[in-house]
């Protein structure tokens, strides 16, 4: 791949590797080191092989970052966006209170049957010292069957999430859950997602994973009607794009089954095993589950990305191909036909004020791979880039997991063992035809990363820290930084416009066709904004005084 | 509907708390810390918790909010949290260089019980902790109290840590502003120095929570109360502290260290509540009050006058903080409002609970007091029987939709509005910013439903 264009930084003598030591040069000694595999030059080799990053290890403390812990990514990211299930959290008040409504991940509650929406609600026990001290078992139990009880109409399924000081009294979640849903008869189940656990919120991803696998999962065998069933998998309907994307799939004539987790709901897990094929948007946060769909019931997943245009219309077109329906075929043609003149519009128009401009993106285990493409297709170029909590294969591509070191914070993460079902197996393609397809350009379970997409000498940060993210602005001067609402203002305090990926700052949506054209106008009105030119008062543009002052 | 589970009928809750009216304490201690000049807030503990306080204070204040964590692993909620703290602290003072650390515990270190203390010490013995630098604490376990009790723990440390007496009082007197927002501070320290009043104000988060835009990232900027201030603090004539559960802890704290006598006031809300402010202050410091204040008093007493009507006989619901409930609730009754449903998830005591009965006490109707109580019970009374007005945080708008009541956005956190950092709630000019609010929500709402044939011109 071409070197980055950009060579203003080494015409001022800043190379990449000059970049790295200045930032590295702070640091002590140990943590110097640690840094320095986390932050790799990119270089991309004829075969798509780059540089090896480390990546999934632990913070370092008092060094300020990004990442949240194992309940968020639990608790938060994947199982708080379904409407039907009651949350409670498990523990003292604030894990509760934080996670109340903060991830803007829309829901349309109307469109179940029963209507039920208990994401406006945050549910907790609210624990005490006394329970710290004599465990807090009772008190959940009182509190599941208070929730139950109370609520109108009652719940069918209540989720329990455990926070840091549960695991170190003993409650055992699990065995309250199983006891209060065989008294209830409604689904309960547990999560153990203290936020000790892992080393960043991806650990809370697994254990949600595991635990909505191994609960709802393949509970209800109804066969919907459909040709062409699809799930959805990490896609959190953020500032709706699930709903947009939902649009584009009835366009197409694709039924989705369901969503993990965006506008979505338990019967959509419970049932999602009858699908055909599953799409997977965020690889981070949901591949497990991905995985142990097509280990137990044979439904293979390819790797697509909503984010972009031109990456909605190839994901398309990937479904269309593993389909091999000529309909289907012609009518996902037909949408794409139809909605890409909206989409080209807009972005001529843009293009030529974002076009050469350049962005730098942390955030998140997938979005700082996808958001690229959009940027690209406004002529932006990204300099550097890394995730939150990503692994190396979220960089690397998926051909390293064999390669990759399981250390003693992932190891305590459980890997379900998973067998095919004796009844409900049922591979969806021949080994024969999964090979063709694979030849033809559609490859199954496979993710290259984000670092083979990017060009050579961009920088790869793993777990950013707030000096590195210092740095970068001031030796960079990107024309637009993007991240979380913890460095949202501290970015736009040094004049550098910040656009939040994990919130989109409460606009979006921002995937598939429609989603494009609404990201566009956004950075456009974000990279040409004339407010960034108005921090120096005219005082202390023009300082001098004359001794007198010199009348019209 | 928004919360469209939410039953009419109120049941007994023991265990299950909805909608809580209160956070955890650390967040309260960081909120404390940053009012700290050079002050670097650390959480020890794993790194969710910082993170959410962050994103918290951030979206709060739309302002950068900088913290560490000491990101405990698996690993350290077994052994302990030593290794990882001497490693934040030497990491902290070498990358950021901040004058002080203030440390926070958190529900996993003191589940672990972790002492801070003991870490401290052995941090400076193994020099991690630079010459002229300081590293102080407060142990603030989220299972006790509520994110005040962490702000008021908070401040306490800087008493314990940096108040000394010199042997003379000075003619300072020291502040304690209580939870209160960066502009209240602000106009808290106004009012001293309209009165020709020296102060030292602790913590203050003015001009740190609502700084500029230059173009220039400062780690740590302007505004806090300097390590020197917190020292002389210890030989001040006297405190003046407000918000008796935010703001006792500290005052007494000094009392008893170093023998500076304080006064623990309601926050300085409405007209009475900053007459006994500038009164206080008037006493203590023996200084006239100037033609200014009393201005300030007069306009408030206008305006109240002026639109008395549409105050009198409303029924408000709060939600929010013991000391603002009480000294909006005083406010509130001054101006013939009835505040009929009050909760605070904060457990503030019977003695709390009975002054804030006391002040309602001749309402002309029942009037409702639950704490710890939440929102949604707070949301279940109003299903009985409606009000006229909401009053408390953002989380409120949700009853405010379904319920169509309008609503005034106070105290914490405030996600969905900007404001509060910049326009005071306290003392006369405060107290006339809160009436605006309250009739811009009351009269829109007149407008809104006003018929073709009623709509009045002017009001
Ligand atoms: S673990 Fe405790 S300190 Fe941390 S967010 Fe939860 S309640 Fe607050
Ligand atoms: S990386 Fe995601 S925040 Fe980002 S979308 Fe995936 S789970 Fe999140």
């Amino acid at each position: 791949m071409d070197a980055l264009e950009d060579i203003v930084l080494e015409a001022e003598g800043l190379t990449p590797e000059k970049v790295k030591l200045e930032m590295l040069a702070k640091y002590p000694t140990k943590v110097a080191r640690k840094r320095a595999r986390q932050i790799v030059i990119n270089k991309v080799g004829e075969t798509g092989d780059v540089p090896e990053i480390q990546a999934n290890v632990r913070t370092t403390p008092g060094l300020i970052g990004q990442r949240g812990c194992c309940y968020a990514g639990c608790k938060g990211v994947v199982l708080g966006p379904s409407r039907d299930i009651v949350n409670i959290t498990h523990g003292p008040i604030g894990c509760g209170f934080y996670s109340w409504l903060t991830r803007r991940n829309q829901t349309d509650a109307d469109a179940s049957p029963d209507g039920h929406n208990f994401m406006t609600y945050c549910f907790s026990t609210d624990m005490q010292e006394k329970e710290i001290i004599f465990g807090g078992e009772k008190k959940l139990k009182q509190a599941i069957q208070e929730a139950y009880d109370l609520l109108d109409p009652k719940p069918k399924a209540i989720g329990v999430f455990a926070t840091c000081p549960v695991g170190l009294i003993g409650d055992d979640v699990h065995s309250v859950c199983k006891e209060m849903k065989e008294k209830l008869g409604i689904n309960v189940f547990g999560f153990s997602c203290e936020g000790y656990k892992g080393v960043s919120q991806s650990a809370g991803h697994h254990i949600a994973n595991n635990g909505i696998f191994t609960h709802v999962v393949g509970t209800d065998d109804t066969i919907r009607e459909g040709k062409f069933k699809i799930n959805l998998l990490g896609e959190y309907n953020i500032g709706g794009d699930a709903f947009e994307l939902e649009r584009i799939f009835e366009k197409c004539g694709l039924t989705l089954i369901s969503t993990f987790s965006g506008n979505s709901t338990i019967s959509g897990f419970a049932n999602c095993h009858t699908a055909d094929l599953n799409l997977i948007m965020c690889h981070r946060s949901i591949n497990y589950v991905a995985d142990m769909l097509e280990k137990k019931y044979g439904l293979p997943w390819i790797k697509i990305n909503f984010i972009s245009a031109s990456a909605t219309a190839k994901s398309l077109r990937k479904i269309a191909a593993y389909f091999g329906d000529p309909e289907l075929t012609a009518r996902v043609e037909a949408v794409i036909a139809e909605e890409m003149p909206a989409v080209e519009k807009a972005r001529d128009e843009i293009y030529p004020r974002t076009q050469g401009k350049r962005v730098m993106l942390f955030v998140g285990g997938s979005r700082a791979h996808h958001y690229q493409d959009l940027f690209r297709e406004l002529g932006m170029t990204t300099l550097s880039a890394g995730y939150e909590f990503g692994h190396r294969d979220d960089y690397e591509g998926r051909n390293v997991l064999p390669s990759i070191q399981v250390d003693a914070d992932s190891r305590n993460i459980q890997e379900l063992e998973v067998h095919p079902d004796p009844e409900k197996y049922n591979p969806r393609k021949s080994p024969d035809e999964m090979e063709r397809l694979t030849r033809e350009g559609l490859p199954f379970n496979k993710y290259d990363g984000m670092m083979p997409e990017m060009p050579d000498d961009t920088m790869i940060i793993d777990d950013l820290s707030q000096y590195e993210t210092d740095k970068l602005i001031e030796l960079y001067k990107p024309d637009i930084f993007c991240a979380g609402i913890k460095e949202k203002y501290i970015v736009q305090k040094h004049g550098i416009p910040m656009k939040q990926l994990h919130s989109y700052d409460y606009g979006g949506p921002y995937a598939g066709f429609k989603g494009a054209v609404n990201f566009y106008k956004d950075i456009d009105r974000m990279v040409n904004s004339k407010i960034w030119s108005y921090m120096k008062a005219p005082w202390q543009k023009n300082p001098e005084l004359m001794a007198t002052y010199a009348w019209e | 509907m928004l919360l469209r589970h939410t039953p009419k009928e109120v049941t007994e809750r023991s265990a299950l708390t909805i909608n809580p009216a209160k956070t955890c304490q650390p967040v309260g201690a960081m909120y404390a810390a940053l009012g700290i000049h050079g002050c670097l807030p650390h959480s020890h503990g794993s790194q969710g918790c910082y993170a959410y306080h962050r994103s918290a204070l951030t979206r709060h204040f739309k302002e950068p909010v900088i913290a560490a964590t000491s990101a405990f692993t698996e690993g350290s909620s077994v052994f302990g949290g030593q290794a990882n703290l001497l490693q934040a602290i030497d990491n902290i003072f070498t990358v950021y260089n901040p004058d002080i650390i203030a440390v926070h515990t958190t529900c996993l270190s003191e589940t672990i019980g972790d002492d801070i203390p003991q870490i401290i010490s052995k941090a400076k013995a193994e020099g991690k902790v630079p010459d002229g630098k300081y590293v102080i604490h407060a142990n603030t376990p989220s299972y006790v109290g509520s994110h005040v009790t962490g702000f008021s723990t908070m401040t306490r440390a800087m008493v314990d840590y940096f108040a000394e007496s010199s042997g003379h009082k000075t003619k300072t007197l020291n502040l304690i502003p209580g939870y209160s927002e960066p502009s209240d501070m602000e106009e808290i320290r106004r009012i001293a120095s309209l009165m020709g009043i020296q102060t030292i104000m602790f913590p203050d988060t003015s001009r740190v929570l609502n700084g500029p835009l230059t173009g220039k990232y400062r780690m740590f900027p302007d505004g806090g109360v300097t390590i020197p201030e917190l020292r002389q603090a210890g030989s001040s004539m006297g405190t003046v502290a407000l918000g008796a559960l935010a703001s006792s802890a500290a005052a007494k704290a000094l009392d008893a260290k170093c023998k500076v006598p304080c006064e623990i006031l309601d926050l300085p809300m409405g007209l009475h509540g900053t007459d006994m402010y500038v009164d206080i202050l008037r006493r203590i410091a023996g200084v006239n009050v100037p033609d200014s204040l009393t201005l300030e008093r007069g306009q408030l007493v206008d305006v109240i006058s002026d639109m008395h009507q549409y105050f009198y006989g409303k029924k408000v619901a709060l939600a929010g903080d013991p000391d603002q409930l009480l000294a909006i609730a005083k406010f509130l009754v001054s101006i013939d409002m009835i505040p009929v449903y009050m909760v605070t998830g904060t457990p503030a005591g019977k003695k709390f609970e009975k002054a804030l009965r006391e002040v309602v006490k001749d309402a002309p109707c029942e009037v409702k007091i639950q704490m710890p109580g939440d929102m949604f019970l707070l949301h279940q009374w109003i299903k009985q029987s409606p009000v006229d007005l909401l009053i408390g945080n953002s989380y409120l708008k949700y009853i405010a939709k379904d319920e169509d009541i309008p609503l005034v956005r106070h105290g914490f956190p405030i996600f969905d509005r900007i404001g509060h950092s910049y326009f005071p709630t306290m003392g006369y000019k405060g107290g006339l910013r809160f009436l605006e609010k309250i009739l811009d929500a009351l009269l829109d709402r007149k407008d809104r439903d006003a018929t073709d044939i009623n709509m009045e011109l002017v009001m």
